[in-house]
């Protein structure tokens, strides 16, 4: 317990004291894990709305292969990445192995089927609502789907966020990608995760406070624009 | 109103019918529409009244034969329009949901601007361009989907049960406004189960019984005293013993 | 009340500069990072705090940055010869002997030395206080306590299983009564000591900077066999065209230097230096 209260009193002190590493280190964590996920969703938008409306040869195999990659384990999408980086891998030659490039490359890998079975559930329900009657104005699968997106934005807003919080939690796939280097690479995670092999409790959890705080006002501020947009603060919130 | 013989026809069918799965839900049917013509289909639930709509509209696969012959004199093809019992509107602005319409049929941009707002004064919802489309009363919003149906310049209107979710005076509303549209220029087909609607609205009726077509009359025979078969006759006086 | 178009064109113009904001970031750290080599070394090294007090010195003598991925001394050297790192700094001198012979690096050089001590709880119920890590790890298998293991190929693992042969116990053959192989770095080692009050081999410099000592403490030091040999391997270019090697060979010369070996003997923590400087040796 008394690590709990000592981490409370610590977290405070840095938040409050703006040391230049730990905002560095948030901001790192930021952008590494924004990025991913417009990366991700670009991907994972177009396969999630494809399939929804589109009907095609082997759409049900890929259904069940999206939703059961939404359960791999962090690590091993870091593992595979970092073949794929790997000098010795396909992608070796850009040599982006251990920069935070290649965090972003993992951290989109991990959130694109995320984002993909989110989207589809989504667009589902409107589709089941107005599909046809889009289909009776003229609309072919491609001009329905871009439809229902710009009909669901609120939704897939929320979506975004939901990935945006897988991605900035994990500690797997940017550790082994990212090498976890001093003033380079090193996230929220990884010195979360460095700070307790290294025996200091406390600081650990104070890192995890404000990383949790971090998350919090990113999720408040998507709340508060899709409160503005829809007008009805319980369901932004949801 | 024009006689239905006298016409070329704008959509056959010929022993046309329509299954899901193990269902038929349409079978044997065969009907051509005439332009100017304002069909109404009638029949109880599951009749397949709205099936057949569909199958009109080009919405569905189906078996037989479906042939859409092209407008005298213009030489075109009919453009066709929908109209649901619950519209689906996009969460987006009043004029934005016509728009969307407009530029799914391929209509030059240029002229989106023009139309959506001719669309909206006829539906009396000019005032309401900037409106979201999902904040409008159910009256309103069945009006703004015929916005979005008039802003494509149909010629052959389709409608499923358009009124039925509607409270009295919003349905007086649409039926008026489509009385004041229809005409050689456009051409009707409704499904309804509010036999007074048909009897205000249509110059021919059809009746439907478990996918099949049993009557076809010029509605002042229909409803008065031409011999119809059993099924029609029992329909008939069952809805017309409710007063409403 | 704000029209709607008006609303979205302001949250757009929000989001556009956000994102603008986001990409901005991204070149700084690509200007700084044009001179810079990528080190595998290990973990007990980084936690002991010796890089950050030594890499400066070295980046200001040269401009170039060094970036320390750490590992266990086998994942080193692994990823090494996968061509992911420019220069290797280790503590397992057959590995890197072997590294080399494998035509990975053309020689190795001696750097530095620190030793391993027995960490253990300070009541010692196995009774292995004094200076002779044999006799203590006999009496740790004897008495059947708990012990923990890194278990990871690193140096420290390697370290470990030498002594446990010394002692006449072959581990892979019959573990003893409380040996627990957790597979980890240092730091978690040590983690796992103090929450189970158990025996533990490990590198000075680790526990001196190790917070979280619970009822632990030194107990067995000084023996010669526990010297812990660290040395520095520039990965041979001609295995790895990409591999930085001249960049990767300032570093090498600047270790064994009097600057870099002077700087190696300037790092103490509570007054105590870690690291005793030996290139050349």
């Amino acid at each position: 317990m008394s690590t709990v209260i000592d981490s409370l009193r610590t977290a405070v002190a840095l938040a409050a004291g703006g040391d230049p590493t730990l905002w560095r280190t948030a901001l790192l964590s930021l952008q590494v894990s924004g990025t991913a996920c417009l990366i991700g969703a670009g991907f994972g938008i177009t396969l999630g709305a494809a399939l929804a409306v589109s009907r095609f040869p082997g759409q049900h195999a890929l259904i069940v292969i999206v939703n059961t990659l939404l359960g791999m384990p962090s690590v091993v999408v870091g593992l595979l990445v970092y073949l794929l980086l790997s000098r010795q891998g396909p992608l070796g030659q850009y040599g982006i192995l251990f920069t935070p490039a290649a965090m972003v490359v993992a951290q989109s890998v991990l959130v694109v089927p995320l984002i993909a079975a989110l989207t589809r559930r989504q667009l589902l329900a409107s589709l089941a609502e107005g599909g046809d009657q889009l289909q009776s104005l003229g609309a072919g699968a491609p001009a329905t789907a871009l439809l229902l997106l710009v009909h669901e934005r609120f939704g897939l807003l929320t979506v975004l966020l939901t990935a945006f919080g897988r991605a900035i939690a994990e500690v797997g796939a940017v550790m082994i990608v990212g090498g976890n280097i001093d003033g380079v690479t090193r996230v929220m995670t990884t010195t979360i995760a460095l700070e307790t092999s290294k025996g200091d409790l406390p600081l650990a959890l104070a890192l995890g406070l404000i990383l949790l705080s971090v998350t919090g006002v990113v999720n408040v501020a998507i709340g508060l624009l899709q409160w503005r947009g829809t007008r009805t603060p319980l369901q932004a919130f949801g | 109103m024009t006689a239905p013989g006298g016409t070329a026809p704008l959509i056959t069918l010929r022993r046309a019918g329509v299954s899901f799965g193990a269902t038929r839900a349409l079978q044997g049917i065969d009907l051509a529409l005439h332009r100017g013509e304002r069909l109404v289909m009638v029949g109880p639930n599951g009749s397949g009244k709205t099936t057949l709509l569909r199958l009109m509209h080009g919405l569905l696969a189906h078996e037989g034969e479906r042939r859409v012959h092209p407008l005298q004199p213009e030489g075109r093809e009919p453009v066709c329009a929908m109209l649901f019992q619950r519209p689906f509107l996009l969460h987006l602005s009043v004029q934005w949901n016509v728009r969307v319409g407009l530029w799914l049929q391929g209509v030059p941009r240029r002229e989106h601007a023009a139309r959506s707002a001719d669309a909206l004064e006829r539906v009396g919802l000019g005032g309401l361009a900037r409106r979201r489309a999902r904040e409008l009363s159910g009256g309103q919003q069945q009006r703004l989907a015929l916005a979005r149906a008039f802003a494509l310049q149909p010629d052959i209107l389709f409608l499923d049960e358009p009124t039925a979710s509607l409270d009295p005076g919003a349905k007086r509303e649409i039926e008026a406004l489509i009385t004041a549209t229809a005409g050689p220029e456009l051409t009707l087909v409704m499904s309804t189960h509010d036999l007074r609607q048909a009897r205000r609205l249509a110059s021919r009726v059809i009746f439907l019984d478990e996918g099949r077509l049993l009557a076809d009359l010029e509605v002042g025979r229909f409803f008065e005293g031409a011999a119809l078969p059993e099924a029609a006759t029992r329909f008939l006086k069952g809805e017309l013993t409710w007063s409403h | 009340m704000v029209p709607l178009n008006l609303r979205r064109r302001l949250i757009g113009a929000l989001l556009a500069i956000a994102g603008i904001g986001l990409a901005l970031q991204a070149p700084p750290a690509r200007a700084q990072d044009a001179r810079f080599i990528v080190m595998a070394s290990t973990t007990s090294t980084e936690q002991s705090g010796l890089f950050a007090h030594l890499l400066p010195a070295f980046k200001q003598a040269t401009g170039i940055d060094v970036r320390v991925v750490a590992v266990g001394t086998g994942q080193a050297l692994d990823q090494a010869r996968r061509g992911d790192a420019d220069i290797v700094f280790v503590h397992d001198t057959a590995a890197e002997q072997k590294f080399v012979a494998e035509g990975f690096a053309t020689e190795r050089r001696n750097v530095m030395y620190n030793d391993f001590v027995l960490i253990g709880p300070k009541a010692d119920p196995a009774g292995v206080k004094g200076h002779d890590i044999a006799a203590a790890l006999k009496r740790i298998a004897a008495t059947g306590q708990p012990f923990v293991s890194r278990g990871d190929k690193s140096g420290t693992h390697s370290a470990e299983l030498r002594q446990w042969k010394r002692a006449g116990i072959d581990i892979a053959a019959a573990r003893p009564a409380g040996y627990k192989d957790c597979g980890c770095g240092m730091g978690p080692a040590l983690n796992m000591a103090a929450a189970t009050n158990a025996y533990v081999l490990s590198d000075r410099g680790t526990w001196l900077s190790f917070k979280n000592r619970g009822d632990l403490t030194i107990l067995v030091e000084g023996d010669q066999a526990l010297f812990n040999q660290y040395g520095v391997m520039v990965v041979n270019p001609a295995k790895h065209p990409h591999a930085k090697a001249a960049l990767a060979q300032q570093f090498a010369d600047w270790v064994v230097s009097p600057a870099g070996q002077q700087a190696i003997a300037a790092y103490k923590i509570g007054g105590e230096q870690l690291f005793f400087p030996n290139a050349g040796r």
